[in-house]
């Protein structure tokens, strides 16, 4: 595989990221905590459809939807009280939101590496978020058959 | 003790009273001199979505994990870390968290560690704080930074190592992971990221007492009676044991840790911080499968010797 350019708005919101100092990206997480929309009606009485990140403390569910023209839409859902949580997951799904299922699948697995929040958040904590960007790309394989 | 105690009456059944305030007297508290609240929660941003007004923040691995070794800082960066919280060594320090005072009691077990003599548990902690009403803030802490003297990290008396765990067989161990780590039977699922331990299952001869046990569910702490009932009556601990409480990576087990060392009076109990990341990792240490608690293995070591 050759290297893949980031898509544009993944590669905006690292841009984002790594133009602060530490201190402020944690406050840029929380932004994006505070972004992450409520679920479509459709899917608001329906979180057993969605799948649980497990490997998070606490329950995220992420749940995708592929158009006709094999664009990709990520719902999710986490706690208020859980924001790093909730940023994680804002941050995927306003990343991956619109893009190609192949475009998708073509974010690198260390996307969440190079946002600079190792030491702001933690190697462990970053981990919760590498899961969900792995948990999204197993349902989109699933859904999205090449 | 700097400040006056919690004359609370549930407290006073306790082994170790002094060790807790109830959400009552941290309210009438607020503001005194010599009093710093510390917020330790498990999520790192939580604190800044609102916090008990005039509390700071001390995150457990930004700033308590040393960031190389997997240790927790020492005697310089400790001093630097609370010196900017405006803490001082004789300053009485109340730590609350998220998720029942599971990482506050991580906390206060690493104060613990450097000494710290005057520092409490906000009795359920956040979630109680929230829940009754109170006030919370997202107001900046304007912090009057202290001088925090360097000291020693003294780590035997309340902190296990694997030669430790290895040495004390025969001596009670409990194990205060959910029941599908104990038994080992939590599995791999596809596209799971690494596990953390390469092996399931627990240290032979440990009981299964899962930390949240010790909690009522408004996160306080539960009676001594009903915590005579757990860890004397089902664990079967008996006055005067030597315990050794571990988890996955030391932090669930600093709850049960503060239950046994403060609430019911155990001396000399450890947290084997290393716990299942570590046991469940190394090469050639016992391990047993399901809900049998198995058998403790003759103690082995140099430190076996001594005990």
């Amino acid at each position: 595989m050759t290297a893949q350019a980031l898509p544009a708005q993944l590669a905006a919101i690292r841009d984002d990221f790594l133009a602060l100092e530490e201190r402020d990206r944690l406050m840029l997480l929380l932004e994006f905590s505070n972004e992450l929309p409520e679920l479509p009606e459709r899917y608001r009485d329906h979180t057993d459809l969605f799948e649980r990140v497990e490997e998070c403390q606490t329950p995220v569910y992420i749940f995708i939807e592929v158009e006709e023209d094999r664009s990709v839409h990520i719902f999710a859902t986490a706690p208020r009280e859980s924001p790093t949580t909730r940023g994680f997951v804002s941050i995927i799904a306003q990343g991956l939101d619109g893009l190609s299922v192949e475009e998708a699948l073509d974010v690198p697995d260390d996307f969440p590496d190079s946002i600079g929040l190792r030491r702001a958040v933690s190697p462990l904590r970053l981990r919760g978020m590498s899961a969900m960007l792995a948990r999204t790309k197993r349902q989109l394989r699933e859904r999205a058959p090449q | 003790m700097t400040i006056e105690l919690d004359p609370a009456s549930k407290f006073t059944a306790y082994a170790h009273p002094e060790r807790l305030v109830s959400t009552e007297w941290l309210q009438a508290h607020l503001g005194t001199a010599g009093l710093v609240v510390v917020e330790s929660d498990e999520d790192v941003l939580l604190y800044e979505t609102g916090h008990i007004p005039g509390s700071v923040k001390i995150d457990w691995h930004t700033d308590l994990n040393d960031p190389v070794n997997r240790d927790f800082v020492g005697s310089a960066a400790f001093a630097a870390v609370l010196g900017a919280k405006g803490i001082a060594r004789d300053t009485t320090v109340v730590i609350y968290g998220d998720k029942t005072n599971w990482w506050a009691a991580y906390a206060l077990w690493v104060f613990s560690l450097f000494g710290h003599t005057d520092v409490r548990l906000l009795d359920g902690g956040r979630d109680k704080w929230i829940a009754e009403g109170r006030s919370v803030t997202t107001d900046a802490t304007v912090v009057a930074p202290a001088v925090y003297p360097e000291v020693e990290r003294n780590d035997a008396p309340i902190r296990a190592f694997k030669d430790d765990v290895l040495a004390h067989f025969g001596n009670p161990l409990i194990d205060v992971r959910s029941p599908e780590e104990y038994t080992g039977a939590r599995t791999t699922m596809p596209a799971y990221p690494e596990e953390g331990a390469l092996r399931g299952g627990h240290i032979p001869s440990a009981a299964s007492v899962p930390w949240a046990r010790a909690a009522a569910p408004d996160a306080s702490f539960k009676t001594r009676e009903e915590l005579d009932a757990i860890y004397k009556g089902e664990a079967g601990l008996t006055e005067g044991d030597n315990v050794i409480a571990y988890c996955r990576i030391g932090e669930r087990s600093s709850h049960t840790w503060f239950v046994l060392t403060h609430l019911l009076g155990f001396e000399g109990v450890r947290n084997y911080d290393g716990s299942w990341t570590e046991w469940g990792n190394a090469v050639r240490v016992p391990i047993v499968l399901g809900a049998d608690v198995g058998v403790a293995p003759a103690p082995v070591g140099a430190a076996a010797l001594t005990r």
